[in-house]
């Protein structure tokens, strides 16, 4: 079907009705009062419940495994193994998937799964996996990055060598992954010309993206080989595609539901129980339910990547940064697929520079496999930029947000990953900071206060949608992207606004993956925008049906007929004296004109607008024990337009929320035999609602040119900065930068003991 | 795993007959919070749960003998709820706030919290400066054993089988006493103690102190009734000089291990630091400034 926004034209001069305000959230009445239907919630006729053993070591060879005696025990209705699944080679990406489904040769991380059981109860279920006996030959391990790239360190796969390597070790087994250099022009040349150069080197842990819902799925494989899927995922379109990939069945005969989503992050873009309850129901003939326990979830899921970064950084005495030179090393888990990439491009981007390099690392260990965490691999990294930064701007002796403002990168400029940047709002995000009223406040005595600047691309992709008219004139939109943080409701908004209706007379729900074309995974803050462009663009075609109809209704010409609030109406008293007709009008008749009306939409969405946001944190640290409190946030950002602002602050606040917990407390910790001993809440430690403030909000509005409303992506951009100006607090409030995460009591109460000795 | 028997006795008598019969290993459900949640995470694997929520008279707090009678299945949220409890003894309500969240302290008993036998308990510190005595019932009859004497070591305690906590006894209060419980964790709340101390102490009509029980938890396997802090107190105006000397007798008690929650040297510090905090609250308590 031809798409109507081919060009989608940003409209400066449109007033809105409904984009701009914030009504209840269809969704939400369901949620507060415990009706949302999370995929936990679903229950099938005949289910039986799958549980997984895992292994306790974190690196070993799997030498055998025997279920005799678990799938003898009564009320076991299957138990499956590496040897229920196709088998797929090493070191490719279907590879590595299968093998983290189910561990094959070896088991790689403590809580890697090598059998699964479904009975008709969990505790029988629990039993058999007591039953099960596994032979382990345990080998060294390694969990730290840094400490696998060393030349005597455990080799967790020998078929790896480093991509991007050279010279004579590039043909040895390795744990790098690869190598990756991003250069522009000439750093040396650029240190050359600078007054004052800073280096630091930076650590930051792999963070848990802190949703609260545990996933969980059922899985229905029927005797004709159909699969019916319910979860909960971020990407319904891509774990079909992949598990048609690891399990050899054709993608028409996988149909997945996606369920409410308590929370995801990025966490839920990645299976880890699907394949092994399809597996299950296929062997036992019955549906299977699996859920994570929270133990399960911590020792077995991914985070995103811990870091270590070394950032050297120069200027000029003018304030004009002329050179940046980087060295990234990123924890993958087993296998490749951190999206490192991301951090050399967005690191510095919003700055203008000239001479770059970043050298980046990614190394497996044995941890799980990473997974994805809002603007993943960057926040960690501008954690360390943010700081080079402000040290600058102290030793040229300008103000840090002037300082920023004379870096600014500006519309018509390129990036030093090689896009050229449309109509941006840094600056104007920058003033803004400089203009709200926590900058212009004085830091209050005994805090610290610090800033932090940071970048996300956002992004478009493939999206398709569908929009029903209903005979009583109500809307119903189906969307595949998955609904994150809100999304039903912006499209429900852009929608009405579109017809210039109620927004209670439009409804959109999620569709499954035989019901919609492809979709993208709900990921790079590209919901909104990406499944928005489908709905106005869905909503225009439906206009213009209802323009055709009254055409025919009326018997004028189409051109005759103009569409405005809810209503077809003559264009001009020439075409004739005709009494609008309502959406309900034409809609209810549609079995007299020429059948339903529906619009449809797939496009790979480009365009997306790059977002940027300053980050204002006022801290104060106790001298005795080095605890820190965070006593005031403001975060300023460009939104573009925020469709429903109170969603956009949401955003906001959430991010700030799990940037403080990522800054000062959260953090894995492994004890010498490679094993998790932090697995829950209690001693993972995520902020709760007296460790934060209220977390204010300026919303900049800076159009997106290429988005009917001029809109962009909020969802990552506000994390970017938050480990970055959090730790620049602590280091104004105590007179020492720390720059290794999470900057813990311990740490912050050592630091000041250093300094006071040093005097 | 053993099939999981339930059992809702209504008397003390058929709670110990039960206790005592039971083939496996058992656990008493009080409130439920660490309980449950030990279950949960496979930790523990309990053949009898024993509620005792439904024996009457176990949720009452009773004046007795100047003091206070408290039953073992009261909520943390019902002692926070009593006035004339949270009048005479501040410092033990500080540490019961403590525990968990508003949900877990509506469930969570004083009981639970000292027989769970975690060194870290937040209410076990101010039970143990005020001196509480716990009222064990078992098969060979009843005993009364001061509260210190009940965990003898991480998860475990002194009662044998069969014994149940039927109740806590609080003492009756010199004039000008005060207490007080702080602890340090890196989180405001939800979260288990890195250190806690308590600190009880009373005053003479001229501000000397006539009596003083410190305790810290968290740095040793069960919670520390320190001697050498109290003696530091005890004769002397709880100067800056006398609390600084209790500080250093506090931090030179700490026995703590290296672990997930802090280091040793860490510990050592904190209790140091909390001492000097909390003496001064309980001091000013005693005076009737706070």
């Amino acid at each position: 079907m031809a798409t109507i926004l081919e060009k989608p034209g940003f409209n400066p001069d449109r007033q809105y009705k409904i984009v701009g305000t914030s009504p209840v959230k269809h969704d939400g009445f369901d949620k507060v009062t415990g009706r949302a239907k999370f995929a936990a919630d679903a229950f099938l006729p005949g289910m039986l419940i799958g549980k997984v053993l895992r292994s306790p070591h974190p690196h070993a060879v799997l030498k055998s495994i025997d279920i005799s005696k678990a799938a003898a025990l009564p009320g076991v209705k299957a138990v499956i193994t590496r040897d229920d699944f196709p088998e797929i080679k090493q070191g490719t990406g279907a590879g590595d998937m299968t093998r983290i489904a189910m561990a094959r040769e070896k088991v790689y991380w403590e809580g890697h799964p090598v059998a699964a059981v479904a009975a008709t109860s969990e505790s029988i279920a629990k039993k058999a996996l007591k039953l099960i006996d596994v032979h382990y030959e345990v080998l060294p391990h390694v969990i730290d990055p840094v400490e696998a790239m060393k030349p005597d360190a455990p080799i967790l796969h020998d078929y790896m060598r480093t991509k991007g390597a050279k010279g004579p070790d590039a043909e040895k087994p390795t744990n790098v992954v690869e190598r990756s250099v991003l250069a522009i022009c000439d750093v040396d040349a650029g240190f050359a010309q600078a007054d004052f150069i800073v280096e630091h080197t930076y650590d930051t842990k792999p963070m848990h993206q802190g949703y609260i819902e545990l996933q969980s799925c059922i899985a229905n494989y029927s005797d004709d080989g159909q699969v019916d899927l319910w979860c909960c995922t971020q990407a319904p379109w891509v774990y079909r595609d992949r598990l048609t990939e690891i399990l050899k069945i054709d993608s028409s005969k996988i149909r997945i539901q996606q369920s409410e989503l308590g929370g995801g992050f990025g966490g839920k873009t990645t299976f880890y129980l699907e394949p092994l309850s399809i597996v299950l129901s296929r062997k036992a003939k019955c549906p299977v339910k699996m859920t994570l326990t929270r133990s399960e979830v911590l020792r077995a899921t991914g985070p995103v990547s811990g870091t270590q970064s070394t950032i050297k950084m120069g200027c000029k005495k003018d304030g004009t940064i002329v050179a940046v030179d980087s060295t990234l090393i990123f924890q993958t888990g087993p296998y490749t697929g951190s999206a490192f990439t991301n951090a050399p491009q967005a690191m510095l981007t919003r700055y203008e520079l000239k001479n770059v390099r970043t050298v980046s690392y990614e190394v497996v260990s044995n941890r799980p496999k990473v997974s994805s965490f809002r603007a993943p691999c960057v926040p960690q990294v501008v954690f360390g930029v943010e700081d080079c930064v402000s040290e600058l701007a102290r030793k040229v002796g300008m103000d840090e947000l002037d300082f920023r403002l004379k870096n600014a990168i500006v519309e018509g400029h390129k990036t030093i990953y090689g896009e050229t940047f449309n109509r941006i709002g840094f600056v104007e995000t920058l003033e803004a900071a400089k203009n709200c009223d926590h900058y212009k406040s004085p830091v209050p005595k005994g805090q610290g206060r610090g800033i932090a600047t940071g970048f996300w691309f956002n992004r478009g992709g493939e999206t398709t949608g569908t929009m029903n008219l209903a005979p009583d004139g109500t809307v119903n939109i189906i969307l595949g992207t998955a609904d994150v943080a809100g999304s039903r409701m912006s499209m429900s908004m852009m929608a009405a606004e579109e017809f210039g209706i109620p927004v209670d007379r439009v409804r959109s729900v999620l569709a499954d993956t035989n019901s919609l074309g492809y979709n993208r995974v709900t990921a790079g803050s590209r919901t909104t925008f990406s499944s928005g462009m489908i709905v106005i663009d869905s909503a225009r075609k439906i206009i213009a049906e209802l323009c055709r109809r009254a055409a025919k209704i009326w018997n004028v010409p189409e051109e005759g007929v103009i569409f405005e609030d809810g209503h077809c109406r003559p264009a001009s008293s020439n075409v004739g004296n005709f009494e609008p007709l309502s959406m309900k009008d034409i809609a209810s008749k549609t079995t007299y004109t020429m059948g339903a009306i529906a619009g449809h939409s797939e496009m790979n969405v480009t365009g997306a607008g790059p977002g940027f946001a300053v980050h204002i944190v006022d801290v104060e640290v106790d001298k005795e024990t080095g605890l820190t409190s965070v006593k005031r946030y403001t975060i300023v950002e460009d939104a573009g337009k925020a469709i429903s602002p109170l969603q956009v602050e949401g955003q906001f606040q959430g991010a700030a929320v799990q940037g403080i917990g990522w800054a000062l407390n959260e953090e894995y910790i492994f004890g010498d035999d490679g094993r998790l001993q932090n697995p829950g809440f209690l001693d993972y430690r995520m902020p709760v609602a007296s460790d934060v403030p209220m977390i204010d909000t300026v919303i900049v509005e800076v159009p997106n040119p290429k988005h009917p409303y001029g809109l962009r992506g909020v969802g990552e951009v506000p994390l970017t900065p938050a480990m970055g100006a959090i730790g620049n607090a602590i280091g104004n409030a105590i007179g020492i930068r720390p720059r290794s995460l999470p900057m813990t009591p311990a740490k912050v109460l050592a630091l000041m003991e250093a300094g006071a000795k040093a005097g | 795993m053993s099939e999981l028997r339930y059992e809702a006795p209504d008397s003390v008598a058929s709670a110990i007959k039960l206790l005592a019969a039971a083939g496996g290993p058992t656990r008493i459900l009080a409130g439920g919070t660490d309980v449950i949640v030990q279950m949960e995470m496979d930790m523990i694997d309990p053949e009898l749960l024993l509620d005792i929520k439904h024996i009457p008279g176990l949720r009452e707090i009773k004046a007795e003998n100047g003091g206070f009678r408290i039953g073992a299945t009261v909520s943390g949220m019902e002692m926070m709820e009593h006035a004339a409890l949270c009048a005479t003894w501040p410092g033990l309500i500080d540490g019961v706030k403590l525990i968990g969240s508003i949900q877990v302290k509506g469930r969570a008993t004083m009981a639970g919290n000292l027989c769970n036998a975690s060194p870290g308990a937040d209410s076990v510190p101010p039970l143990v400066t005020a001196g509480a005595i716990a009222h064990v019932v078992g098969p060979n009859g009843a005993r009364d054993v001061p509260v210190e004497q009940i965990p003898v070591g991480p998860g475990k305690t002194s009662l044998t089988k069969g014994e149940i906590i039927e109740s806590f006894f609080l003492p009756a209060r010199a004039r000008n006493s005060g207490d007080a419980y702080l602890r340090f964790t890196p989180r405001t709340e939800m979260d288990i103690a890195v250190v806690g101390v308590a600190v009880n102490l009373t005053l003479d009509t001229a501000g000397v102190c006539t009596a003083a029980r410190v305790a810290i938890g968290a740095v040793a396997p069960t919670v520390l009734l320190v001697k050498e802090c109290a003696d530091a107190l005890i004769g002397t105006k709880v100067d800056e000089a006398a609390i600084d000397k209790m500080a250093a007798a506090a931090a030179a008690a700490c026995r703590p291990i290296d672990d997930k929650r802090g280091t040793k040297e860490f510990r050592i510090k904190m209790a140091r630091v909390l001492a000097k905090r909390v003496a001064q609250k309980a001091l000013e308590r005693a005076r009737h400034v706070a």
